[in-house]
């Protein structure tokens, strides 16, 4: 038996053998489980059925039926009055537009739409910037549209009284001519834009108000890259990274490339194309991590070093030397600090050459002028670093918003109008910004809903949603994009532009003023099209304008790299540190109320639907601090000088850094919406302002247990493993001798000898003479992203369940990624193993359906609905279903879920799920998947409708389906082509060709050694390890 | 088999190779695809004026070839180009401008030429098409029929003999005791035999009667709840009033409109889509426009407010079904399961859309694998076995419906 020794575990309580643990884990579900604070929990115990109860059910039965046969309900077939050309029943449109949030997250997108409803986002692969695969927060996004928190139209805030434009426009430009003859300031303030029109019009709306000022803020602000940046190159832009020409990656701090950092979908897919092996590429990168708390970036490193987040600058600075004393360059004095791997780091950066990158995750701009230092002694400048096209999705001035808080708090400020942002709830001084605020006279916010900003402004005019909007955007230079509408505005929305314009006295449709824009800056940038309007067409059609930029100079670093590293020598390094980060599926916050996010696991701590404080091990110990599944997690609270102390709960992080703890920002919203409103707490009023700009570093923060307890909605450890070998992986040395190295190869012993499980079955098998649909997966491709988890969950149609439900072990997700911690310590060894679990190596595992050839769950099924196609698919059937429960039990990969509750409809989920309970939430789901209700389970069908859709297409048009024209809704949303699906009967296509050259190599499918044979097959993890 | 082909769908990449040339470089089948789908609301191929003139001839009044390509894809640029013969025919027929076709290629038009051509010297009969819908379909509903037709010959046979056997008895048995009361040498006992008398009120207060009519009856009373319970949800014959009395007679059967022509997507999608207003107003701008069932239709319009049909087929819940795998893929005719559609003056569901019927009807299809190069690899697989039917490639699996 080959294979490697590793011991993988999925969370803390597996590893330590948690009592609660192991009897959960023989237990597939939670019995008797009801959801507290409803009736069902305070009457479980004394409400036993009677017979009366039956009598009463047996009549209400009886009568349903009778009913039931009486007259069927009238219903109604309401056709179009004048049906839109380009609309047909039933057949899906699509349109290109794009995703932009307040967070630096770009998405070129196709919105799908049908009978005039977007009910999906998929990449555009005709754009440069992101061709492949989405975030998740795209993907999410969707819901956001049919949000019932939106505001329905203006609002009159001082009257408290819903109002219409024309009384707004009134008001407000009556006030602006006051506000301007005063010579009060008059202040926008907003988040990055990225939309050259948006910019266009706001320039508009200042020369008609000279005194106006537009004041860019990010929650999660860049501003120390763009600032280092502005010293070093004279350029205060966020950097380009072609992380597919680097062979050594360094990230430091919380360089989250591949999950939170602006261009992350982009990065993932770069980072993803150094990382593939196949037989004819056998290199691949190799990604060093320093950072305090674990991230998704940190997760993918090859190797990784938990340092405390007040060593970064130490660690950029000793890096520098090293290389520098590798290369012949100047030292620059910093207190000598080792850390492990950064010797290694040091070597292979200095060998690698413009081969290698450093990148930093730091606001503090004297950390990034080293970085910047380091990647201009390596030459990786116009190699991998791009200067000359950067990108633009952050460009927050942290000084120009500190002024600006000034200026309000002294009353300067006339007229101050927010868009896309909310700094009452995101910006450190929030509570003071909000105080302030009433000291100018006129308040006006755009956003979509009355948040914590928005509520104290006179006047709300909501803007679009971005798919009922048109708009434009260049999230990298000379990359532009078009957003247009794809549904009528569902209330009295009007786009911000408009109202600017309409107050600097333009009356001309912002479309229209698009339109103009480009024709006056872009159009000339092509040759392809003579006449405006076929450009126009041509860019709408396509999404994106990707003119060709000339090739600028090559930059030179200016930077002073001695004074910044004396700046990071001092450094404080007093008592615990709190580290501020972000989830990948919440971010700053913005989003906060869409319940698809807050379902959506954080990929590291598997937690949802909280935030909550990341504590390493030894402190854990130290506090005496504990968590299960039974009793929940200890409560802590933190205290930070000068600010309101707050509890929360503690989670035991495998991999922070001792003497750092971390907490996520995005939470705690009080004014967002149902969904949002209180989970979790606010971290923004911890971070620092400061001349170096916001930090999110805190130090000298005490931690003490707060002696209550409150459960976490993790996942993590709801499927256990037991010990099997799930994951497989190997080190690139060793793959690099043999294809299939750290592959796992049982054999079964027979009275014949050992034989390979394959080889004996019960069965006759299947024999697909059509297609035989399967699914390959990646394990080094994928970064735990998320994506393709929310992708499955707006195809499918599957429920927001909430956070207790995900505490009792009923979360819904088809496709989950699992994560594992993993060590290469002995699996008796306990010291050891407690060691690694301050720092594991961890790897993703998207989990779904297998569709097993063998299917344990088809045979145990009494009434047959859960049978195999003859195209490769386990099938599951609705309505057949009756909710036994005997194919999950005996799933071996648990993933089947069953239906506790009718989601969609009962009250009690109201709030983790009001979307889907209103007529207007529903208008997000997909027609062409049934909606579950309670009682039946579920499970990946393989998108049988896309496989459905594609094959009849192929029917009209009377050929056969091409390879890669049916894609899974996790395939086309996951950004690194990590997930291949395909007709395993076609030798021509992707997946057969593949399967061909990795069958004795890479592959494997999960617990090969019971003889399910899915049609699901995965490819080893390698890591670049010596 | 061709022509129906040609005429049940409206792809006319589809139709262009469905039969060779007939004449004038047009293929007249194809031709009448088209025709039907496009041009027939308004003109005939006859001399008759419907809306438009009748286009019999055609060829000899327009001024070239090129005009007519011109004005068919676009009519109204030809008037506004001051083209002499152009604006003859649009002032002659009451300044109604002519539809613009402007999808429909040269090829296209050629074949409608042809169509036109081979119509007026052809003249083919009016059921000709329809005739061959059915003779092309494949599904046979009228076996079961058949089958049930004898048994009832039989069943009845029977009774008839049983009641004769039962008439031959009671006569026997009357001329028994007749002759036996006319002996003299009985004994007492003999006697009282023969002359006892049947009891009815005791026979039917005996436990067996009382059992057998209670079984009956409890059978009899399952039986008709059982049947009563299987016919939950199921509509057959579900003829609603509808808010507009179209008749489907009319337009369909008489004026033999083509299907696709109102309903849009029934080629191309999963709905076969209930008409849009805009659609009616093709032809209802001009005709029958003082009707008052038509009335209706101006009021909508005039009140922007749709027309709420009443939905006749509903499908059960959690099923999948779609048009176009059915009439484009499988070239199934309408009638297949919406009955004699074209002689309903109030659609009625004539199908009992339920699963059975459903299973049924693919275990008995054979798939249309004809011309499709999707099917050749299954058809190369089967070819020396039974035929291909719907079943034996998956057609009864459950996810094809229920997902």
């Amino acid at each position: 038996m080959e294979g490697n020794n590793k011991v993988y575990w999925k969370g803390l309580e597996e590893l330590s053998n948690d009592i609660h643990f192991v009897k959960n884990a023989e237990r597939e579900f939670p019995e008797g489980t009801p959801l507290p604070g409803t009736e069902a929990a305070a009457n479980a115990d004394i409400m036993p059925a009677s017979r009366r109860d039956f009598l009463k059910v047996m009549g209400f039965g009886m009568a349903a039926v009778t009913l039931a046969a009486c007259e069927a309900p009238v219903k109604k077939a309401i056709p179009y009055l004048n049906k839109p050309e380009e609309i047909e029943a039933s057949i899906a449109n699509y349109y290109a537009s794009t995703y932009v949030d307040t967070d630096g997250d770009y998405n070129s997108v196709l919105v799908k739409t049908r009978e005039g409803r977007p009910i999906k986002i998929e990449p555009n692969p005709l754009s440069g910037v992101t061709p492949a695969g989405t975030s998740a927060r795209a993907q999410a996004s969707l819901l956001s549209l049919y949000d019932l928190e939106r505001l329905k139209g203006p609002f009159n805030g001082k009257e408290k009284k819903a109002t219409d434009w024309k009384s707004v426009d009134a008001a407000i430009g009556q006030q602006l001519q006051q506000v301007a003859s005063s010579g009060k300031a008059i202040r926008i303030v907003s988040s990055t834009i990225i939309s050259p029109s948006t910019k266009a019009a706001i320039k508009e709306f200042i020369a008609k108000y000279p005194t106006a000022q537009h004041v860019t803020y990010d929650a999660n602000s860049s501003a120390g890259i763009l600032n280092a940046n502005q010293t070093s190159f004279g350029k205060a832009v966020l950097p380009f990274y072609n992380f597919d020409k680097a062979e050594v990656i360094v990230g430091i701090g919380n360089a989250d490339f591949l999950g939170t950092s602006p261009g992350s979908t982009t990065y993932s897919a770069l980072y993803a194309k150094t990382r593939k092996l196949g037989k004819d590429k056998k290199k691949m990168s190799r990604h060093y991590q320093f950072e305090s708390t674990l991230s998704s970036t940190g997760a993918n490193a090859d190797y990784r070093t938990p340092i405390k987040s007040s060593q970064e600058g130490l660690v950029a600075a000793n890096l520098y030397n090293k290389i520098a004393k590798k290369l012949g360059a100047a030292p620059v004095s910093a207190p000598a600090l080792d850390v492990k791997g950064l010797d290694d780091a040091a070597n292979e950066l200095a060998s690698a050459k413009s081969a290698g990158v450093v990148v930093a995750g730091s606001n503090d701009p004297n950390v990034q002028t080293i970085v910047n230092a380091i990647n201009n002694l390596l030459g990786s400048y116009n190699t991998i670093i791009d200067l000359n096209a950067p990108l633009t999705l952050k460009a927050g001035d942290d000084t120009a918003m500190a002024n600006f808080a000034k200026e309000l708090s002294q009353g300067q400020v006339g007229a101050v109008f927010f868009y896309n942002a909310n700094p009452v709830y995101d910006y450190p001084t929030g509570k003071q910004f909000g105080e302030d605020l009433k000291k100018a006279s006129l308040k006006v916010s755009f956003s979509d809903r009355m948040d914590e900003t928005t509520s104290l402004c006179d006047y709300v005019c909501p803007d679009h949603n971005f798919l009922e909007a048109w708009n434009d955007a260049e999230p990298r230079t000379g990359y532009f994009s078009l957003g247009q509408p794809t549904i009528n505005p569902i209330f009295q929305t009007r786009a911000a532009q408009q109202s600017l314009l309409a107050w600097a006295g333009n009356t001309v449709e912002y479309d229209k003023f698009i339109q103009s824009y480009w024709r006056t800056n872009l159009f000339s940038l092509q040759s392809k099209y003579s006449s405006f309007k076929e450009f126009w067409i041509h860019v709408l059609h396509d999404g994106v304008f990707e003119p060709k930029n000339a090739p600028v100079a090559a930059v030179s670093f200016a930077g002073d790299v001695n004074a910044a590293a004396a700046a990071v020598g001092k450094a404080g390094n007093n008592g615990i540190e709190l580290v501020l980060y972000q989830k990948i599926g919440i971010g700053n916050g913005a989003m906060a109320n869409n319940p698809w996010l807050q379902e959506l696991p954080d990929p590291i701590s598997r937690a949802c639907w909280d935030n909550y404080l990341t504590v390493s091990h030894k402190m854990a110990s130290e506090l005496g601090l504990t968590q299960s599944e039974e009793d929940g997690n200890d409560l802590v609270t933190v205290e930070i000088p000068g600010k309101p102390a707050i509890t929360l709960p503690a989670l035991i992080q495998p991999g922070q850094a001792e003497g750092t703890v971390g907490l996520a920002l995005g939470y705690g919203r009080e004014k967002a919406g149902k969904a949002a409103n209180n989970v979790g707490v606010n971290a923004y009023p911890f971070a620092s302002v400061s001349a170096l700009g916001v930090g999110y570093v805190v130090n000298g923060v005490k931690v003490t247990k707060a002696g209550e307890k409150r459960k976490i909605a993790q996942v993590q450890t709801h499927h256990t493993i037991m010990a099997r070998p799930i994951v497989q992986e190997a080190k690139l040395s060793e793959y690099q001798k043999k294809a299939n190295a750290g592959r796992f190869m049982p054999k079964v012993a027979t009275s014949e000898g050992k034989k390979k499980a394959t080889d004996i079955s019960l069965w006759h098998g299947h024999k697909y003479q059509n297609h035989s649909w399967g699914m390959v997966i990646d394990l080094n491709s994928c970064t735990g992203c998320g994506s393709c988890v929310v992708a499955c969950t707006v195809e499918n149609n599957v429920p927001v369940v909430g956070r207790q439900e995900v505490i009792n072990r009923r979360e819904m997700h088809w496709l989950r990624i699992d994560r594992y911690y993993s060590s290469d310590a002995p699996k008796d060894d306990v010291k050891a193993l407690e060691e690694a679990s301050a720092n594991p190596e961890v790897v993703f595992q998207p989990m779904l359906c297998q569709h097993c050839n063998n299917a344990p769950c088809e045979t145990v099924c009494p009434v047959l609905a859960t049978t195999h196609s003859s195209e490769g698919l386990n099938q599951m059937t609705y309505n057949r279903c009756f909710g036994t429960r005997y194919c999950a039990n005996n799933c071996p990969y648990k993933v089947r879920r069953f239906n506790w509750f009718n989601y969609t409809n009962d009250e009690r989920f109201s709030d983790v799920n009001y979307m889907s309970q209103t007529d207007l939430g529903k208008m997000v789901l997909n027609p062409d998947v049934t909606v579950r209700t309670r009682g039946v389970m579920e499970k990946c069908s393989m998108c049988v409708q896309r496989i459905q859709e594609g094959k009849l297409n192929a029917k009209k048009e009377r050929r056969r389906p091409v390879d890669g024209e049916i894609a899974m809704a996790c395939e086309s949303a996951c950004s690194t082509g990590a997930i291949l699906f395909g007709d395993m009967n076609d030798p021509e296509s992707r997946i057969s060709k593949l399967i061909a050259e990795e069958t004795e190599g890479r592959m494997f499918q999960v617990l090969e050694e019971i003889n399910t044979r899915p049609q699901v097959s995965y490819l080893t993890k390698i890591r670049n390890k010596a | 088999m061709v022509l129906l082909l040609a005429a049940l769908t409206c792809s006319t990449v589809w139709a262009q190779g469905a039969a060779p040339a007939a004449s004038g470089g047009g293929d007249a089948a194809a031709g009448e695809a088209l025709f039907k789908n496009n041009c027939a609301a308004c003109h005939a191929a006859s001399d008759e004026v419907v809306v438009g003139p009748g286009l019999k001839g055609v060829m000899t009044r327009v001024p070239n070839k090129d005009w007519v390509y011109k004005w068919v894809k676009n009519s109204s640029a030809v008037i506004a180009s001051g083209d002499a013969y152009g604006n003859q025919i649009f002032n002659k027929y009451n300044k109604l401008q002519m539809q613009s076709f402007p999808d429909l290629q040269n090829a296209d038009i050629d074949n409608i030429l042809a169509y036109i051509e081979s119509a007026a010297t052809a003249a083919p009969t009016a059921d000709q098409a329809k005739a061959d819908g059915q003779g092309g379909a494949t599904a046979a509903p009228a076996e079961s029929g058949l089958s049930t037709q004898y048994f009832t010959i039989i069943l009845v046979a029977l009774l008839v003999v049983l009641a004769l056997v039962l008439l031959v008895l009671i006569m026997i048995i009357t001329l028994l005791t007749k002759f036996l009361s006319n002996r003299k040498d009985l004994s007492d006992d003999d006697r009282e035999l023969l002359e006892q008398r049947t009891d009815i009120g005791k026979l039917l207060q005996s436990a067996v009667v009382k059992g057998a009519v209670l079984i009956i009856a409890v059978l009899l009373l399952g039986k008709i709840g059982l049947d009563s319970v299987m016919r939950i949800g199921i509509a057959q014959g579900y003829a609603p009033k509808q808010p507009i009395a179209y008749s489907h007679k009319l337009h369909a059967g008489e004026y033999k409109i083509n299907c696709a022509y109102c309903h849009t997507s029934v080629y191309k999608g999963k709905n076969a889509s209930i008409p849009s207003a805009n659609i009616c107003m093709n032809c209802h701008s001009v005709i029958k426009n003082s009707s008052p069932e038509i009335k209706k239709l101006y009021t909508a319009i005039e009140n922007n407010q749709p027309i709420e049909w009443i939905r006749v087929h509903n499908l059960p819940d959690h099923a999948y079904f779609n048009h176009s795998q059915h009439t484009n893929v499988g070239g199934l005719a309408c009638q297949n399961c919406h009955g004699d559609i074209e002689k309903m003056e109030v659609v009625e569901q004539v199908a009992p859309l339920t699963m059975g019927w459903c299973i049924d009807c693919h275990r008995k299809t054979e798939v249309n694998t004809k011309g499709n190069a999707y099917y050749d690899k299954l058809v190369a697989i089967h070819a020396s076995k039974e035929p291909m039917k719907v079943a034996t490639i998956g057609g009864i699996e459950c996810s094809k419906c229920h997902y």
